[in-house]
């Protein structure tokens, strides 16, 4: 497996997203390499540990394995990115507002219920912002315009 | 409750998330989740045909539960089936149950893939985009294989869909990551890089990160993005912020397409066409014009937009390296944002501005900050920012400024998160080292070091200032009156004690002229601390006292009283007994002459690369350190030194340490192997790191069965399997878990479990060294006709294992018939360079899968005379090679995984045991008869199964075991 959660693969950016809440619970979790069911459990409970103990005043990047987790807290969400060392911070760290925007406008002024009852679409959004690790459309207009458009096929 | 949206309703999947949600206890959740689980269920196997619908609902339901964290064994065919429906939202849950719940069962992925199939040739750019995405969130082989050729057509195809070829694009990307082999982009390259010509951002966005993994590795065919990119850019940046209407976000065009495009262009060096070139300097510039414009808006969002295309530009600017002006720009712009009120970005400015500090254009430009940076160390409250601080200030110091350096970096240690106090003691020893004009400074430094953060000084770091002194004639008498002075704290570290051990035993005398300094009262001081030492360090000062004995003869008697003390001279640790009884001896016995050769100052050391530093380096990995010792005249090494009179000696003992294997087994989680060098013998042996191996010499094994040579096979191919290997195979016949081997490198534990015709192993490679294993690499392979008769498979392990990390290694057994050869273990790693080759069996043997049958004598006897041909019977007559003892051959024949049957033979003496073998084929009777003859010492074994090779087979392995 040539993407091994290790150095080796250097065009890999995101290797996950999470959202979780302040307990802990997953709302979402998307994988972009090969984890067993074990392993996935044990790095959802390091995110939730290395991420809840920061405060606002601290960066919103932090160090984790060789890897970096990006992330921003929205209520009582912490949506987390986990990219390469040498990928853009910024960017990232836009990529989840951008991405949060989108979900506010689908589920109107969203909450975590939202994500709850509606975890298969969720799924659905990400893959169309984000695919195999990378972004893949970061107009609002275009993603919601195609969300919308798959909301009518109901 | 939210409003579930209208259309698609699934009331029940609502219901059943609200009743879960109500659940006051996890025993309530599971009951209502069996409860479901039941339903959906005899829903699947009812005679009635269930419309696409409810099938979607259930599905949808086995999904929700699955990711609650359950188990789901069943409702694949039901998802399945869904991808075939014409719904949308049908489509849509089955591809989702698919890509979560990833199933390799092999007919599964056929049905899969032809569903995916046509969807793909559908024309429909909803449904071509529903399979492209499970494409690339499954991303497996046979994946690959399937459409590898089909997806590079549909990229590029004239009439496909914007939104189809975004997805076509990173789902090409993902299985070129899986399976590089498979995907042939030939052809295609030239049409794939004008992708970045496209009219549509979204699939310039997407396609782009396809282009920079293949550039990444094959940047010649497709360099012509260079000069594409470079025009994408400059068009993006030039633009208006309002032009780009949907790709710009809060007024600022564009932002993540910029990034990609700059991210791109560090795949290539500096365009070489003039032209190009030019026109991306001025891309550059306007973007560092940008950040210096008053802000198009006050949110956040704004600024970190801007600046992340920033920070890209100024990565593309490193990287090219060339460019004077640009790399003063950027290092000035990063210099404002040290002050910036928003934590990030000063995070980010410390980080990006010490690549920069290496740059010859701007390392000055960096050291007009330092004032900042210290300001930032001592005032950020985030400790990984004040991390980013230390790692800026190493970074820009040289030879002007290392001394304001190192004193903040010290006054830094005393206050410093604990986290990151280790990597700081490394960095200022370091610096002082390479920065040390006068080497009393350097001594200074290093003694504060210890003084001031002693627990964290390793034994690199103290190895490391003997050496020095040692090779620094200049500087002995000073340092060994500044130990002598530092020693006479109350309470100093133990890595002072050792340190002033050692010096004032190889230079006490030059102090000794001072009445303050007299040999008795260095003496007296050293032994002062004695009691108060951790063993290696005691063993330290003996050597240090007998070394006093040859300077100062005046000393002698003292030292002799010493030594001849009780506590010493029968310390109940061996090492210390063993050199006071030798010292003892040693001084009296020997010739003032004799005494002077042996007791000799000690030779300086060759050089090699500074022991430190490799440790900074294997902290953060290859390529973090960017401060190399750039003077190789003026340092010397403690490494290669052989022979230290009592040094050797712990080298010796610590070679004859029993390593902690038991540790190995307990645990389940991939915790550390604790302490892999006993810290007993670590004194000095621990530096001589490069001689690998041969330094602990004398291998460690508990077992026995590997007292030969360490592994140094230098061929790539797998080594032979050691002859040990199946001795060692035996020991497993009986039981599941234990240590299946070690070296002085290496050991690795297994655990493993059977049910049916399935095993599930753990191995857990335990790396005992301090020094991380690279290229780790475990291969299981079935020789010759084991090929078709066990299905084994693994998952990879990571290619580093970490010195004193263990890494665990799952592998998955399924028995299809009856077998005799062990499949092959191969573990091949470099270890300082050097490749290790290893080969063994793995304990996997035909009776794991037996399944223990209970029955009463006359079925016993009736099945025992149906199994009376010849060839179903196997016996062997065999001398007993253990103890006789009753319970441990009852735990032997359970452990052999038949049912131990009592009173049906109508000897007592005499056991008889049943048993089935599992295998995917079919199923073995097996009985078992062993009766032992205590007068003679023998045994005589008898198996009868209905498949003669079967007998054989375990009567061979059984027959070992006794």
């Amino acid at each position: 497996m040539p993407c091994a959660f290790s150095f080796s693969c250097t065009c890999c950016s995101i290797r996950f997203i999470l959202i979780q809440n302040r307990a802990g619970k997953t709302r979402l979790a998307k994988w972009y390499m090969q984890f067993d069911d074990d392993e996935k459990q044990k790095l959802i409970e390091e995110v939730h540990a290395v991420v809840t103990v920061r405060d606002a005043k601290h960066t919103n990047f932090v160090e984790f394995r060789n890897f970096k987790i990006i992330y921003r807290r929205y209520a009582g969400l912490y949506f987390c990115i986990c990219v390469d060392v040498t990928d853009n911070n910024l960017a990232y760290l836009e990529g989840i507002h951008n991405f949060v925007e989108v979900l506010n406008e689908y589920f109107h002024n969203v909450c975590e219920l939202d994500l709850v009852f509606n975890f298969y679409k969720v799924y659905t959004v990400v893959d169309e912002m984000f695919l195999a690790g990378e972004i893949r459309e970061t107009s609002q207009t275009k993603v919601l315009k195609q969300l919308l458009m798959l909301q009518s096929l109901e | 409750m939210p409003a579930v949206s209208k259309g698609d309703g699934m009331r029940g999947l609502a219901v059943f998330i609200s009743d879960i949600r109500n659940c006051k206890s996890k025993e309530a959740e599971i009951k209502r989740i069996n409860k479901e689980l039941a339903n959906i269920r005899s829903k699947f196997k009812g005679d009635k045909a269930l419309d696409g619908y409810s099938k979607k609902k259930y599905v949808c339901k086995l999904l929700f539960i699955f990711l609650l964290g359950h188990d789901i064994d069943f409702g694949h065919m039901e998802a399945v089936n869904l991808l075939s429906s014409n719904k949308y939202t049908e489509k849509q849950i089955g591809y989702l149950f698919i890509s979560v719940l990833v199933n390799s069962n092999s007919e599964l992925i056929r049905l899969i893939n032809n569903a995916i199939k046509n969807d793909l040739s559908s024309r429909n750019p909803t449904f071509m985009c529903l399979a492209l995405h499970c494409i690339a969130n499954v991303g497996s082989r046979e994946m690959a294989e399937a459409f590898a050729g089909e997806i590079p057509r549909i990229l590029v195809a004239g009439d496909t869909m914007d939104s189809v070829k975004q997805s076509a694009a990173l789902c090409l990307l993902r299985l070129y990551k899986a399976s590089p082999d498979l995907v042939l982009m030939g052809e295609w390259t030239s049409r794939v890089v004008h992708l970045l010509n496209d009219q549509h951002m979204g699939v310039v966005t997407a396609a782009i990160s396809l282009i920079t993994c293949l550039s990444s590795k094959n940047p010649d065919e497709f360099k012509t993005c260079v000069s594409l990119a470079v025009s994408r850019l400059s068009r993006i940046v030039s633009s208006a912020s309002t032009d780009l209407q949907d790709y710009t976000y809060y007024f600022v065009p564009a932002p993540w397409l910029s990034c990609k495009l700059l991210r791109l262009l560090q795949c290539y060096p500096p365009p070489e066409d003039g032209a190009v070139k030019g026109r991306l300097v001025e891309c550059l510039e306007t973007i560092l014009n940008k950040a210096q414009e008053p802000p198009k808006s006050k949110k956040v969002q704004h600024s970190n937009a801007k600046n992340a295309i920033l920070f890209e530009a100024i990565s593309l600017i490193i990287h090219y390296d060339s460019e004077p002006n640009l790399l003063v720009r950027a290092c000035n712009q990063l210099g404002q944002f040290l002050q910036h009120r928003e934590t990030n970005l000063r995070y980010l400015a410390l980080e990006s501005m010490c690549t920069l500090a290496s740059s010859e254009f701007s390392h000055e430009a960096v050291k007009t900050h330092i004032e900042t940076v210290i300001n930032a160390l001592k005032t950020e409250r985030d400790v990984s920012v004040r991390q980013r601080a230390a790692d800026l200030l190493y970074a820009m110091c040289d030879r002007s400024n290392a001394k304001q350096i190192v004193a903040e970096m010290l006054s830094y240690l005393e206050t410093a998160d604990y986290s990151i106090r280790e990597e700081m003691v490394l960095k200022v020893a370091i610096l002082a080292e390479k920065y040390a004009v006068d080497y009393s400074w350097y001594v200074d430094t290093i003694l504060n070091l210890i003084r001031i953060a002693g627990d964290y000084v390793s034994e690199e770091v103290w190895y490391r200032v003997i050496q020095i002194v040692i090779n620094r004639d200049d500087v002995q008498g000073y340092a060994a009156k500044t130990v002598f002075e530092a020693l006479q704290a109350p309470a100093c570290h133990e890595n002072m004690v050792k340190v002033g051990g050692y010096i004032l035993g190889e230079f006490g005398n030059l102090i000794a002229g001072d009445p303050r300094s007299s040999p008795l009262v260095q003496f007296n001081l050293l032994h002062s601390k004695f009691h108060l030492c951790s063993v290696p360090t005691r063993a330290l000062l003996l050597s240090a006292y007998i070394k006093f004995i040859n300077l100062f003869p005046e000393t002698k008697a003292t030292i002799q009283e010493v030594l001849r003390s009780d506590s010493q001279i029968r310390n109940s640790d061996v090492e210390l007994q063993q050199r006071a009884v030798e010292y003892l001896k040693l001084s009296s016995i020997a010739s003032t002459d004799v005494l002077a050769t042996v007791l000799e100052e000690m030779p300086p050391f060759p050089e090699r690369e500074s022991s430190i530093l490799a440790k900074l380096k294997k902290k953060k990995g290859p390529g973090a350190v960017s401060v190399e010792l750039e003077d190789g005249k003026e340092r010397g090494e403690l490494n290669g030194g052989g022979d230290r009179a009592g040094d050797a000696a712990i080298a010796a003992s610590n070679a004859s340490t029993p390593s902690p294997s038991a540790d190995l087994l307990g645990l389940r989680s991939a915790a550390p192997v604790s302490g892999a060098t006993p810290s007993a013998g670590s004194l000095l042996v621990d530096v001589f790191s490069e001689a690998g191996p041969a330094a602990t010499s004398a291998g460690v094994n508990d077992d026995g069965f590997l007292s030969s040579a360490p592994p140094t096979a230098a061929s790539e191919d797998p080594a032979p399997p050691l002859p040990e290997s199946d001795e060692l195979l035996n020991k497993f016949v009986c039981k599941n878990n234990g240590v299946l081997f070690e070296n002085q490198l290496l050991q690795i534990g297994i655990k493993s479990e059977y049910r049916q015709n399935l095993g599930r192993m753990y191995l857990f490679y335990g790396n005992k060294t301090s020094v991380q294993f690279v290229s780790f690499n475990t291969t299981v392979s079935c020789p010759g006709e084991l090929q078709s008769q066990l299905n084994v498979q693994t998952k990879t392990v990571e290619p580093l294992v970490e010195g004193g990390a263990q890494v665990q290694q799952v592998i998955n057994i399924e028995c299809l018939t009856d077998f005799i050869d062990a499949p092959l273990l191969n573990i091949k790693f470099r270890y300082g360079g050097a490749l290790q080759n290893i080969s063994l069996k793995l304990p996997v043997t035909i009776n794991k899968f037996f399944q223990p049958t209970e029955m009463a004598a006359a079925d016993f006897f009736q099945r025992w005379k149906q199994l009376s041909q010849p060839q179903q019977e196997a016996q062997k007559i065999f001398k007993a090679s253990h103890g006789m003892d009753t319970e441990v051959l009852k735990a032997k024949l359970l452990g052999l995984g038949t049912a131990l049957l009592e009173n049906v033979d109508p000897n007592p003496e005499n056991y008889v045991c049943a048993g089935v073998i599992q295998t995917k084929a079919q199923q073995v009777g097996c009985l078992l008869r062993l009766e032992p003859n205590a007068q003679a010492q023998m045994y005589r074994l008898t198996l009868r199964s209905s498949k003669d090779t079967v007998s054989q087979r375990v009567c061979d392995l059984l027959a070992e075991q006794f």
